[in-house]
């Protein structure tokens, strides 16, 4: 493993652990127990596959990380802070601040162009000047093939461009942790292998941890761990 | 730019129809606000000049009985006077105007006060007889607390002022006498001796009451005709602010000890008759009002149904719950905006289009005249207009904005969010 110059922290920190998360969806009659004590820890500079059959609940444990959701039991700590069941402030700036979320479904605001929907998140953040967001921009998307449909509106670009806009964005403002549903999925093998490809590395030079599923069992066995799931909870 | 307002643009522009609907609403909300307060009140401001412009803001009338046990109270010198109660007695006339104008001219609110000496009389001329009333004034005081002089139609006040027995004549009493300017006619006072006028001017005032009995005569000639050698029967006062006329008629009644009554007083059924005007135009006005602001509600409601996802992935980034209320808030300041500001134009150009529309059957006469829509134009129009739209709007938008705002992420991805 190579030491990364930008680095904060040094590699292989674990920055998120959820422990004993449980979660039911759905109400009265149609209640169910989704997930059943799920227990997990992500590390700096770390590929993470979860991988598992459809309605496992691979989507249900990414939004809880992404503390997009609550947990109905369990805890979730980003960065050695308890993050679940904290107030939607709180939740808010570490998803700012520390998540990038790549969407299994849509991905982009398509009233938007793809350079805008990468610049939306640090616009947020305010961390950069309005030029040096334009060039990071300009470059993530570069990196995932799209240097020359960067003024295309959400709604001019195809699936796996989308997807890929998507994955840019995620990245834009150097998350410590990045969790993407299915990156890959709507991606043909050169671009899926592009995408891929681009978040190991950037887990490595940046010492980020990134979370992913995927059915790709190729890609799976590409990543430094994989996690199959079943029914709820990891085997 | 701030990134809010970025999306909120970006939200709306992608949703034209919807936007151009509750643009529309608030445009015609605002223009007809201003329109319907620019005519009831344009038409109420002509009628409150011209009552003014005849009668004069203030008159003095009825000395209160001095002396009497209802005008001591306990703070001593500080009374005001309730004329309406039983125990004031009034008496008719002012006997002694000079002291009384000596201390009206030291007050600074009353521009001037004119000495008027008023009678019913005989009036006939060659062709016919009829009944009238003499208004016997000093000619320059009058005009400077009355608009007669821009009322002349025929004749002049100069040549009223110059010629001894002189008459100034209203034009429906002149045509119901069949004279004209320069006719003589014969005016007495109940079986008393006739004396003779010539006809110097005729006027319009627009108040046919008025027109139609009143003959303005020099104050010593109304004297000689009415038998009344001292006294007059009112003095008529214009104030610099003629709005006040009810606080200064209560001050003077304090001073002067005589009853003094505001035109806001005098005038009290007209005026009325203008408020229910003014409701029931208010009414139409907050219908459409209203109309505009369901209208913004459903624009934005649709919006945020249809952004939820959008919502979600802004969340997903960090945006705050704040954040979403206002992308939701910036599209109706928006559309308030450019809704209030087009609505403005809107309202001003019809307003002008109204103000020169002529008034059916070659216009409007009785309690004033005009051949036009009066209209009046003030600035606190389209202020209370605008401001009518932003409560309408803000209160219609901050609903649908909420609701963005407590949409979990997680139930929006998930597809359970209600
Ligand atoms: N609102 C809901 N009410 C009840 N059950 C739900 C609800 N939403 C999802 N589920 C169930 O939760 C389970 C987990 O769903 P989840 O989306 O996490 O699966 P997944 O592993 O991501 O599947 P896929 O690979 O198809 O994306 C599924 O069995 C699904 O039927
Ligand atoms: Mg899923």
């Amino acid at each position: 493993m190579k030491a990364a110059a930008a680095s904060p922290a040094p590699l292989g920190d674990v920055v998120l652990r959820c422990s004993g998360l449980h979660r039911y969806l759905g109400r009265d009659e149609g209640r169910v127990h989704v997930l059943k004590g799920v227990s997990f820890e992500a590390r700096r500079g770390q590929v993470e596959a979860i991988v598992g059959p459809s309605g496992c609940g691979k989507s249900t444990l990414l939004y809880l990380l992404g503390l997009l959701d609550q947990p109905d039991a369990g805890e979730i700590a980003i960065d050695g802070q308890v993050m679940s069941n904290t107030d939607d402030a709180a939740r808010t700036a570490a998803r700012g601040r520390h998540i990038g979320f790549v969407f299994q479904f849509h991905f982009l605001m398509l009233e938007f162009s793809a350079l805008e929907n990468v610049m939306m998140p640090m616009r947020k953040l305010g961390r950069l000047p309005e030029p040096e967001m334009r060039e990071r921009a300009h470059g993530l998307l570069a990196s995932v093939g799209l240097g020359e449909k960067t003024h295309r509106l959400g709604t001019q670009l195809s699936g796996g461009e989308q997807q890929r806009v998507a994955v840019a964005r995620a990245l834009s403002n150097q998350p410590t942790i990045i969790l993407a549903d299915e990156p890959t999925g709507n991606l043909d093998a050169r671009n899926s292998t592009m995408v891929f490809d681009l978040l190991p590395r950037l887990a490595k030079d940046n010492g980020q941890a990134v979370v992913l599923v995927t059915h790709n069992p190729e890609i799976a066995s590409r990543c430094d761990a994989t996690r199959p799931m079943r029914d709820g909870v990891f085997i | 730019m701030s990134p809010n307002f970025r999306i909120a643009f970006r939200f709306l522009t992608a949703k034209k129809r919807a936007m151009v609907m509750s643009l529309t609403c608030i445009v015609l909300g605002v223009g007809l606000f201003v329109v319907t307060q620019a005519t009831t009140t344009g038409f109420q401001a002509l009628f409150i000049e011209t009552i003014i412009g005849a009668d004069g803001a203030v008159l003095i009338q009825d000395k209160i009985q001095a002396g009497h046990t209802s005008f001591e109270t306990e703070h001593g010198s500080g009374v005001n006077i309730d004329t309406t109660q039983d125990n004031v007695k009034l008496q008719a006339g002012i006997e002694e105007p000079a002291p009384l104008l000596r201390a009206l001219a030291r007050n600074s609110a009353v521009l001037g006060a004119s000495p008027v000496l008023k009678g019913s009389v005989d009036i006939a001329s060659a062709a016919r007889s009829d009944t009238g009333r003499v208004y016997g004034i000093n000619i320059e005081e009058h005009l400077k607390v009355s608009n007669l002089g821009s009322k002349i139609v025929e004749g002049s006040v100069d040549d009223f002022r110059t010629r001894p027995a002189g008459a100034m004549i209203g034009r429906e009493l002149a045509d119901r006498l069949l004279i004209g300017l320069n006719d003589f006619i014969q005016v007495s006072q109940s079986g008393g001796p006739p004396q003779r006028f010539k006809v110097m001017a005729i006027f319009i005032t627009g108040i046919s009451a008025l027109d139609r009995e009143r003959i303005y005569l020099s104050l010593s000639d109304a004297a000689s005709v009415l038998h009344r050698p001292t006294g007059v029967s009112y003095l008529q006062l214009q104030l610099a602010d003629a709005s006040r006329a009810p606080v200064e008629s209560d001050r003077i009644v304090d001073e002067v000890r005589y009853n003094a009554q505001p035109w806001q007083e005098r005038e009290k059924s007209w005026l009325s008759a203008f408020g229910a005007l003014q409701v029931s135009s208010a009414i139409t006005v907050l219908v459409f009002t209203l109309i505009a602001g369901v209208a913004m509600f459903n624009t934005l409601a649709m919006i945020v149904i249809e952004k939820t996802k959008d919502i979600a992935i802004l969340r997903s980034m960090g945006y705050e719950r704040s954040d979403v209320t206002r992308i939701f808030l910036w599209q109706a300041v928006i559309v308030l905006s450019i809704g209030a500001a087009v609505g403005c134009l809107f309202g001003a150009a019809a307003t002008y289009g109204i103000s020169k529309m002529p008034l059916g059957n070659g216009g409007i006469s009785g309690i004033f005249s005009a051949k036009y829509y009066v209209v009046a134009w003030s600035a606190w129009h389209y202020v209370e207009a605008v401001s009518t739209a932003v409560v309408m709007v803000m209160i219609a938008s901050i609903i649908p904005a909420r609701r963005a705002a407590r949409l979990e992420p997680g139930d929006i991805v998930r597809g359970t969010a209600q």
